[in-house]
């Protein structure tokens, strides 16, 4: 195919461009592209995050949508101050603006939901390692028990806390 | 060890692999929200947490304004730190270690980069590394990070797992089939980008590209690592499948030892002919066609970069003064003579 705006070089480069639902296709070779402002298409060896990110939202609804006033209450940041940048404020914007980043999130990663590591400080205390690793005192393991006995009996489970009673009197004949 | 002057697995094809960790303190806004003086704040706290950390390295740190210019793009010639990191000082600040291989970034586009790079192919020990940081940080402070959507980080394009893998490869014999492109297109199917690393799409000098993981969000960092790991060995199969092919042709061994002979007597020479030259010795060293060392073919392509030359020789190097000396000392170690 020939170059549509030239009509002389081999058509390279293929453009579709929709425009509030409105589709339009041309095909153009290397030199009309550039003259016409399409050379950067593949530029993405320098191309910025910001920018990139940004264009994810320019034509989401979620960005006409969003009220200039609401701010995240830490970082004072409005939505559009997002948009504009491309760069989230802080921590708790993404707890703020968390619905309306989302659709973006999706479209950049093609998930919402992390998978892998998690740090330290969020891990539930019952997995840690030491703490299964760790072997409690006696005395814990009495007022463990104790504590679930209690439990038992408050659920009328009485052949399991009598179970646990006899647990508790094994562990105090033992010391 | 400093991964240009070291070979390490695949180092035929694989010069690289580097894995970097994006992270943030839970209590302060993200670097672009912060001010000259908050952003000091948060790097004394990096700083207090990661020279205490016991990880068996020994780090240094710099703030970025004590550095010159010339010697802050050295530091991104060597891909220690980004270009973005080297370009303004303001607020920022650099852990280094003696070996060159762990570099933390500190309120570049997050509060902590935390990279290792080590030669050759060699994701799972950078990983391993890199962790000893991540946790030595976790231990001492709040992280931002959100079960959703994992490590928060300034840019959403790094949210999940905050990390970046990457390797550096040689594709010199694909990039002479004009494959690139075509590559490029496949591996991006399968959540990895592969760019290059000097020059632009229309020319990658010294055929040396880029291949990262580009999803951070839903995938484990060992998938993620896994996956760079076997489509890695996949591409340099290809390379090497094609090497050979061009090997066949006299033509080609003829323009791997012209390349050599204009490196070994040139008396000027520019970065980029430079880089697209030591390309084709290196393809032919890598295939037993010349007889030197890959590593140093690694170390000429870091120290001879123009920063890298002037921050040694001395900033007021004109170019053409770098080109003069560049030929002169490329001449000295591609040299066979004893």
């Amino acid at each position: 195919m020939l170059c549509q705006n030239c009509s002389k070089r081999e058509a390279t480069t293929h453009i579709k461009r929709i425009v509030n639902g409105e589709t339009t296709e041309s095909h153009l070779c290397e030199e009309c592209a550039r003259k016409l402002g399409y050379d950067d298409f593949f530029d993405d060896f320098s191309f910025s995050i910001p920018n990139i990110f940004s264009s994810f939202f320019k034509d989401s609804a979620f960005a006409l949508a969003s009220a200039k006033t609401d701010r995240c209450e830490k970082c004072s940041s409005t939505f559009d101050d997002i948009i504009r940048t491309g760069m989230v404020g802080c921590a708790d914007c993404y707890e703020k603006f968390y619905d309306r980043l989302l659709p973006s999130i999706q479209r950049i990663h093609g998930r919402t939901k992390h998978v892998g590591r998690v740090p330290y400080t969020e891990v539930p205390d019952e997995k840690k390692p030491e703490a299964k690793k760790k072997e409690l005192s006696a005395e814990e393991k009495i007022a463990k028990l104790q504590e679930d006995m209690q439990k038992a009996i408050d659920c009328q489970n009485f052949e399991q806390a009598a179970v646990i009673r006899d647990e508790i009197k094994e562990l105090k004949g033992e010391k | 060890m400093k991964w240009y002057s070291n070979k390490g697995e695949h180092s035929d094809v694989v010069l690289s692999t580097r894995i970097r960790f994006a992270r943030n303190l839970k209590d302060y806004p993200f670097p672009a929200r912060l001010s000259t003086v908050e952003k000091e704040k948060v790097n004394e706290i990096m700083r207090d947490i990661f020279l205490a950390a016991d990880s068996g390295e020994k780090l240094t740190y710099t703030e970025m304004k004590a550095l010159s210019s010339v010697a802050a793009v050295s530091l991104a010639e060597k891909h220690l730190i980004s270009p973005e990191f080297a370009s303004d000082p303001n607020g920022r600040a650099l852990l280094l270690s003696e070996d060159e291989d762990v570099s933390i970034m500190l309120c570049e586009e997050d509060h902590a980069r935390i990279q290792v790079i080590l030669p050759g192919l060699a994701l799972e020990d950078a990983y391993e590394k890199a962790l000893k940081f991540d946790k030595a940080l976790e231990e001492k402070a709040a992280i931002a990070f959100d079960r959703n959507l994992g490590y928060l980080t300034q840019c959403p394009t790094n949210l999940g797992t905050g990390m970046r893998a990457s390797v550096m490869l040689h594709l010199p014999a694909l990039a002479e089939n004009g494959v690139i492109a075509r590559l490029a297109a496949t591996v991006a199917k399968l959540g990895l980008t592969l760019r290059g690393v000097y020059g632009n799409t229309s020319r990658f000098v010294g055929s040396l590209f880029q291949l990262s993981n580009q999803v951070t969000l839903g995938i484990s960092e060992q998938a993620a690592v896994q996956n760079l790991n076997a489509i890695a060995l996949q591409i340099a199969e290809q390379e090497t499948q094609a090497r050979q092919a061009l090997l066949k042709d006299d033509a080609f061994i003829d323009r791997i030892w012209r390349a050599y002979g204009i490196l070994t007597s040139a008396h000027m020479i520019g970065c980029d002919e430079f880089c697209d030259l030591l390309s084709l010795v290196r393809l032919g060293a890598a295939q037993g066609i010349v007889d030197l060392p890959l590593e140093t073919l690694s170390r000429l392509l870091i120290e001879m970069q123009p920063a890298t030359i002037n921050a040694k020789q001395g900033e007021s190097l004109s170019q053409r003064e770098r080109d003069v000396f560049r030929a002169e000392a490329v001449k000295k170690a591609l040299s066979r003579k004893q």
